[in-house]
This record gives structure tokens, C-alpha cells and sequence, in this order.
């Protein structure tokens, strides 16, 4: 095992990796007949290649790298919005740092603010909130981007100024959610999934029953599980145990930060603020019904939609997809990074022509990273 | 950006805001303490929390602090993530 010494606990891992190889055996999972496990939060992608769990694990089960890095599924027309929000006279716009080079149809944050946007990198939207206050003639703008672990955090920022009733402070929301494209997946005729790896910190704020149908409707086993190496392995070993006695559960790894019902405070906070959307577009999936968060008419003052004209709340571009871009084909397992032709060539993280390419969670940008080398030489 | 990086809760900063003094990684850093106020705010100094994007999210142990921040360097998120605590500083003072 040449990867052993950067597990803290190389012997657990050991111990899990013969008993996925067991069960694995018992299912008769092979390289030609594999196990297709997904796991669905981009936190979980990194994790699986720092570690060379993809190496290491039975060659009967393969992981398929989900959508769930909110970088990687911002269309294009999103980040077109975010800039033209940004160049409006009097404009303070903030966003997450990991944002900034998702590339738009023109350009990227990045190259608007050379072009003279004040766009502003910031680590949370209680950042966004202080430079409003401290700047009441100017107009601040933050970029709300993320799913149900970040959404929480816009919902108190938003309830927070309506106290203190700021008038120059909103937000432009981009949330998504976690169950809703897993439903889309499973919808797909082409799908070839036999379980998933449920997102951990997504899980800590909205608990374990949101998934539910996917073990009841569609009877597939999802495991939430934490992000270390032998969480993910021990929760690799959980769905196959699953598959092996044929039962399809919501079963919790990662119990000792997932409370069952979640995180009541974000919760409802979540609830006084974001109603869905209709349907919200996802880069590569396209649009999925009920997958974005909106916020609710009695915040509209803090909608930079509403405020702005801009988006859903005025007039939509259809953006295509870059030609030869296979994010889409990535994203639901079609394709591996390295098999899209881009990869390497017209898309590396220096300059990223798909979004999957920019974020350390992307499947395409961890493939470069810790596997670039290794595929280029295969 | 989706993961929480755990940080020890120092001091109450604003109790009307539920605002706290973390220490994150030896960076302090104000954070909002809604999600895990129960009682007391008092209560909460010297305990453990995940926090995202400046919002203590969950309690957790010493012994899973120290384990997440372990995966988190191995990741190299816990330098992101301190980097864009800076980035934030940097933001408010007008960059
Ligand atoms: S290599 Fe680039 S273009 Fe191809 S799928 Fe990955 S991110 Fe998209």
C-alpha cells in the first residue's frame, strides 16, 4: 500500500480496504463489471484523490465524481449577471475567492475587476455586511453562492441587515440544493448508479431525512460520511454491505457532526428567507426543477435580482456550453476528466475553459492535481 | 469553500448579534455563534465548532477538531481558508 504513511490510522484503512475487497468479491464486482458509487459534495472528490483512494480501493468499485461543487455547476450566464451587477456605477460587489475564475462567456470576475469592477474577495457575508455599513453611499453586493452549508450563513446575513434595516446591502442568490439534482441523476435513463456517498457538512445543517427517497423511490443506499480517508472508506464499505444484502437505506457515517433531523437554527432561517425556484440551471445538467433557492418576496429589498433587474427577474440569455467542454458528460459519470478532450490542452487550472476545472473540488481540477501526471503517462 | 474548519470559541464579542471571538488555526477571527447558541452564550467559551464562512455551524470534540484540521491541511483547505480570512481583512479595509 504506497499511499499507507499519510493515513494517521494506516491500519484501520488497511483493515477497511480488505473488507471492501471482501464484499466487493461476494457481490462479484470486477474492473469490466464495476460498482458505480457516487459521491455527490466536492469536498469528498479531494479528499479521494489526495489520499489515492481510487488507487488503492478493489478494482471493483469505482467512484463517479457528482455535481456537488457549487463552482463547478454555475452556468455561464450566472457569472455574465455577476458582472453585470459588478460594473453598475456605485457597486461594491463581494464574493467567495473560489469564484473568481469561474470563466463567463466574456470574462471571469477576475478580469472584470483588472478591467476596473470594484469586486471584492471576502470570507463570509458578515464581511459583505460591515462594508455596507461602513459604506452607506455605495451599494454592496454579495454573491450568494453555494448549497445548504453556505445558505444558512446568507439567510442570518439577510435577516441581520433587515434588523438593522440596511438599504444597501443585498444579495445575489445563487443557492442550490443537495437532494433535488441526485433526483435528476436518478431520473436519467443512462444512469448506471448503485449507491452514494452523501455530502457531510451539507448533511450537518439539513440532517438525513432529506434523502429519503432515494433509498424508498429508487432503492439505491446513500451513506453521509465525513471526509477523512477512513470515513470515506468505511463509508464506501457501508453502501457495498448495503448491495450485498440487497437493502437500499439512509445510513449515517458521520454521526458525530449529522445530527438526524439537522440544524434547527439554519433551518429556519432558511425557511424565513428562500422559498425554490421553479427550476433553477445547473452548468452541464442544464435546468433541474426545484434545485434553487430564491428569496422571499418580504425580503425583496435585499434581492440584487430584484434590485438590479437582472437574471431570473429580468431577461435571461441562453448560454451555450463551450464546444468540446464535456463537463456535462463528467459530471453525471459519462466520462472521466482525462477523456474529455479539452483536458490538459485547452483547459488546465491556469486557464480553465470549463468550471470543473477551476474549483480544488472539481473532478477535472483534482484529476490534474494529484492524478494529471499519472493519466498523461497511462 | 463548502467545508467547515474547526475553531475554538474565545470570547463573546456581542451578545446581541451573537457574535464571538474564534481562534482558528492560531488566527482569531469574529464569527456568528446562532446555530449552536443554546442558553447562555457564556456557555459556549472554549468549546470547539465548525465554522463556515464565518458562522459557527456545529459543536464538536478537541479530539475531532484536531482530527478535521489534520484532513483540512492535508487538503490544503485550512490555508485556503485562512487565506481568505485575510482576504476578508483585506476587503473591509478597502482593497
Ligand atoms: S477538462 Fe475542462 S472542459 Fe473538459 S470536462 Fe473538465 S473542466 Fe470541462
Amino acid at each position: 500500500m504506497k499511499f499507507a504513511s499519510e493515513f494517521r490510522d494506516p491500519k484501520a484503512a488497511k483493515g477497511l480496504l480488505a473488507e471492501i475487497a471482501r464484499v466487493a468479491g461476494q457481490i462479484g464486482a470486477t474492473r469490466e463489471k464495476p460498482v458505480h458509487i457516487m459521491e455527490i459534495c466536492g469536498g469528498h472528490t479531494h479528499s479521494i484523490f489526495r489520499y489515492g483512494l481510487d488507487k488503492l480501493i478493489h478494482e471493483g468499485v469505482e467512484f463517479i465524481h457528482g455535481p456537488g461543487c457549487p463552482v463547478c455547476v454555475l452556468p455561464r450566464a450566472r457569472v455574465d449577471e455577476c458582472i453585470q451587477i459588478a460594473e453598475k456605477p456605485g457597486v461594491i460587489f463581494t464574493t467567495f475567492g473560489d469564484a473568481m475564475r469561474v470563466p463567463g462567456t466574456k470574462k471571469s470576475l477576475l478580469q472584470a475587476k483588472a478591467d476596473g469592477a470594484d469586486i471584492r474577495m471576502v470570507y463570509s457575508p458578515l464581511d459583505a455586511l460591515e462594508l455596507a455599513r461602513r459604506n452607506p453611499t455605495r451599494e454592496v453586493v454579495f454573491f450568494g453562492l453555494g448549497f445548504e452549508t453556505t445558505t444558512p450563513s446568507t439567510a442570518l446575513a439577510i435577516q441581520q441587515a433587515a434588523r438593522e434595516g440596511l438599504t444597501n446591502f443585498s444579495v445575489f442568490c445563487n443557492h442550490i440544493t443537495v437532494p433535488e439534482p441526485i433526483k435528476a441523476l436518478l431520473d436519467d435513463p443512462h444512469m448506471c448508479l448503485d449507491g452514494f456517498i452523501g455530502p457531510g457538512h451539507v448533511s450537518m445543517v439539513i440532517g438525513i431525512h432529506p434523502y429519503d427517497f432515494i433509498a424508498r423511490d429508487y432503492g439505491k443506499p446513500l451513506v453521509v460520511a465525513g471526509f477523512e480517508p477512513t470515513d470515506l472508506l468505511q463509508s464506501v464499505l457501508m453502501v457495498l454491505t448495503q448491495v450485498a444484502e440487497g437493502r437500499a437505506e439512509i445510513e449515517n457515517q458521520y454521526a458525530r457532526v449529522v445530527p438526524e433531523h439537522g440544524n434547527k437554527v439554519s433551518l429556519a432561517a432558511i425557511a424565513d428567507v428562500y422559498e425554490r425556484r421553479p427550476s433553477f440551471e445547473w452548468r452541464g445538467l442544464g435546468e433541474i426543477d426545484a434545485s434553487g433557492l430564491r428569496i422571499r418576496p418580504h425580503y425583496a429589498a435585499f434581492d440584487a435580482e430584484e434590485k438590479f433587474g437582472v437574471g431570473y427577474a429580468g431577461m435571461r440569455t441562453e448560454v451555450e456550453e463551450v464546444e468540446g467542454c464535456a463537463c456535462g458528460a463528467v459530471m453525471t459519470g459519462r466520462m472521466k476528466p482525462v477523456q474529455c478532450p479539452q483536458f490538459g490542452k485547452g483547459c488546465t487550472p491556469e486557464m480553465p475553459l470549463g468550471a470543473l476545472m477551476v474549483s480544488s473540488e472539481g473532478a477535472c481540477a483534482a484529476y490534474w492535481q494529484y492524478g494529471g501526471a499519472r493519466a498523461a503517462a497511462e | 469553500m463548502c467545508l467547515g474548519i474547526p475553531g475554538q470559541i474565545v470570547a463573546i464579542t456581542d451578545e446581541a448579534r451573537l457574535m464571538a471571538m474564534a481562534q482558528v488555526s492560531g488566527v482569531r477571527r469574529e464569527v456568528n455563534v446562532a446555530c449552536v447558541a443554546e442558553g447562555p452564550l457564556e456557555g459556549l467559551i472554549g468549546q470547539w465548532a465548525l465554522i463556515h464562512v464565518g458562522f459557527a455551524m456545529s459543536l464538536i470534540d478537541e479530539d475531532e477538531a484536531a482530527k478535521t484540521l489534520e484532513t483540512l491541511r492535508d487538503l490544503g483547505e485550512a490555508q485556503e481558508t485562512l487565506e481568505q480570512m485575510a482576504a476578508g481583512d483585506a476587503a473591509l479595509a478597502g482593497e
